[in-house]
């Protein structure tokens, strides 16, 4: 246990990088999953033919490749087309793409939930779609999707690991780094599993205080 | 001010409206009455083009309804509607309800519009009630602020589809004194209903709807109390003396 305190002290400072690096990863693709979901949602809900297909469409293509596959091609592959991207940004757009899939499915549940009535409250009063959605629909969505959207971000915060594989120094890359150097495997592995909890806890929390609220009604 | 002329409308294979002409005039109360599944809803809706219809044409104040078009925003602000469950919006209050649409829709600025919000609330009886969210209200008190929210509108006419169906037997009257007072300053109005009472004495004319058709219309004491086709009297017959 004391071997332990002590490979603590020596290894937190350089697993703090990893963690933020993590906390970017996480944060940046967090919200581009975000504006992207709600694009494909609403796209899926707008009633155009057109933009109906396309969402379905890439939504399904999103969901029918793993995440590390879609790093590899955005970080390897993407350069011999004529885009080089540093590691950081591959593993930002590539989990942010990943994850826009269910973000815009757990998006076009909530839209869907609001009764029928409200939309047509709000044409009757002379609403166009675009005014519907923002000021009818969405704003009672939100109450339905944030639960499960709290559940995404715990999932995102620890796929954010994956960038590892594209060399992207985040908290599970530094772990192997120094496990690998220093063979202390047991100290390394335990400190990073835990400094993975303890930033999901909180996310944790927040996702039992919106099941709250959404129950409240 | 409402023109319809040979409507049909068919949902699938079911054709629900065969053939609909009727108008009602600026100041007029018409009711609709009929049996369910008769397609007395779908009339109204059809007019404020909720929903579209296969033929024939609706005008509104000479403008054709087509849910479609860009010109629908300006007929829907011009006939209001009220529904049977209300659909107020649970988010907002009762009065943030009233003003939406005039705020958002009709860009009026937001004092004003507050202002005659509470007015309109004050008319309906509920001007103590104007910070409260829809789930806090009685069915009744939410009509009522449904109907306050359809005048915020300065419509030209109101649509009303079955208002009452949907409320505590208690709770009914409050809803169809504040309807009546509308009738008599002059509002024009067209009416779903299965309260025979209102339709005699509120009503101008009573339009009786069975099978997607028109089978008897007339003025509404005529239609209630002299009713000429066997379909007519059977109905009432039925909705007067259940037992």
């Amino acid at each position: 246990m004391q071997a332990f305190w002590r490979d603590a002290v020596e290894f937190l400072p350089i697993l703090m990088n990893g963690v933020a690096l993590t906390i970017i990863v996480t944060i940046g693709s967090l919200l581009l999953s975000t504006v992207l979901g709600l694009i494909w949602a609403l796209m899926r809900v707008s009633g155009i033919g057109i933009f109906t297909g396309f969402s379905a469409g890439l939504i399904n293509v999103i969901r029918g490749i793993p995440i590390i596959v879609l790093l590899f091609y955005l970080y390897f592959v993407m350069p011999e087309l004529g885009l080089t991207l540093t590691a950081l940004q591959a593993a930002i757009l590539g989990l942010g793409i990943a994850y826009s899939a269910y973000q815009a499915e757990n998006f076009r549940a909530g839209i869907e939930a609001i009764d029928k009535g409200q939309i047509e409250a709000a044409q009757a009063i002379g609403m166009g779609w675009w005014q519907t959605m923002r000021r009818v629909v969405l704003p009672q969505a939100v109450r339905i999707v944030l639960p499960p959207y709290g559940n995404i971000m715990i999932m995102m915060l620890k796929d954010s690991s994956q960038a590892s594989t594209i060399t992207v120094a985040e908290l599970a890359l530094q772990g192997k780094l120094i496990a690998s150097s220093t063979f202390k495997n047991t100290s390394v592995f335990t400190l990073v599993a835990l400094m993975y909890l303890t930033m999901s806890i909180p996310l944790i929390l927040l996702v039992r205080h919106f099941e709250k609220r959404a129950g409240q009604k | 001010m409402i023109e319809l002329s040979n409507v049909h409308k068919s949902f699938g294979k079911v054709e629900v409206l065969k053939g609909i002409t009727a108008s009602v005039e600026k100041g007029e109360v018409v009711c609709i009455i009929g049996p369910s599944g008769s397609g007395k809803s779908t009339i109204l809706r059809c007019i404020n083009g909720l929903e579209s219809y296969d033929s024939g044409d609706i005008l509104v104040e000479g403008a054709r309804v087509d849910r479609n078009a860009p010109s629908i925003v300006a007929i829907r602000t011009q006939v209001s509607m009220v529904f049977q469950r209300f659909n107020l919006f649970p988010h907002r209050t009762a009065l943030e309800n009233v003003i939406e649409g005039p705020i958002y829709v009709k860009k009026e600025p937001r004092v004003h519009a507050l202002e005659r919000g509470r007015a309109l609330l004050a008319q309906v009886g509920l001007a103590e009630k104007a910070d409260a969210h829809p789930p806090q209200l009685s069915g009744g008190q939410q009509q009522r602020v449904a109907i306050a929210r359809a005048l915020a509108m300065q419509p030209k006419a109101i649509l009303f589809d079955e208002p009452t169906s949907a409320l505590d037997p208690e709770l009914v009257g409050d809803v169809l004194s504040v309807m009546r007072k509308l009738a008599d300053d002059g509002m024009t109005m067209v009416v779903v209903t299965h309260e025979m009472g209102f339709a005699r004495d509120v009503a101008d004319r009573v339009l009786f709807i069975d099978g997607g058709v028109i089978v008897e219309q007339g003025p509404a004491r005529s239609v209630l109390n002299q009713p000429q086709h066997a379909r007519t009297q059977d109905f009432l017959r039925r909705v007067l003396h259940p037992l």
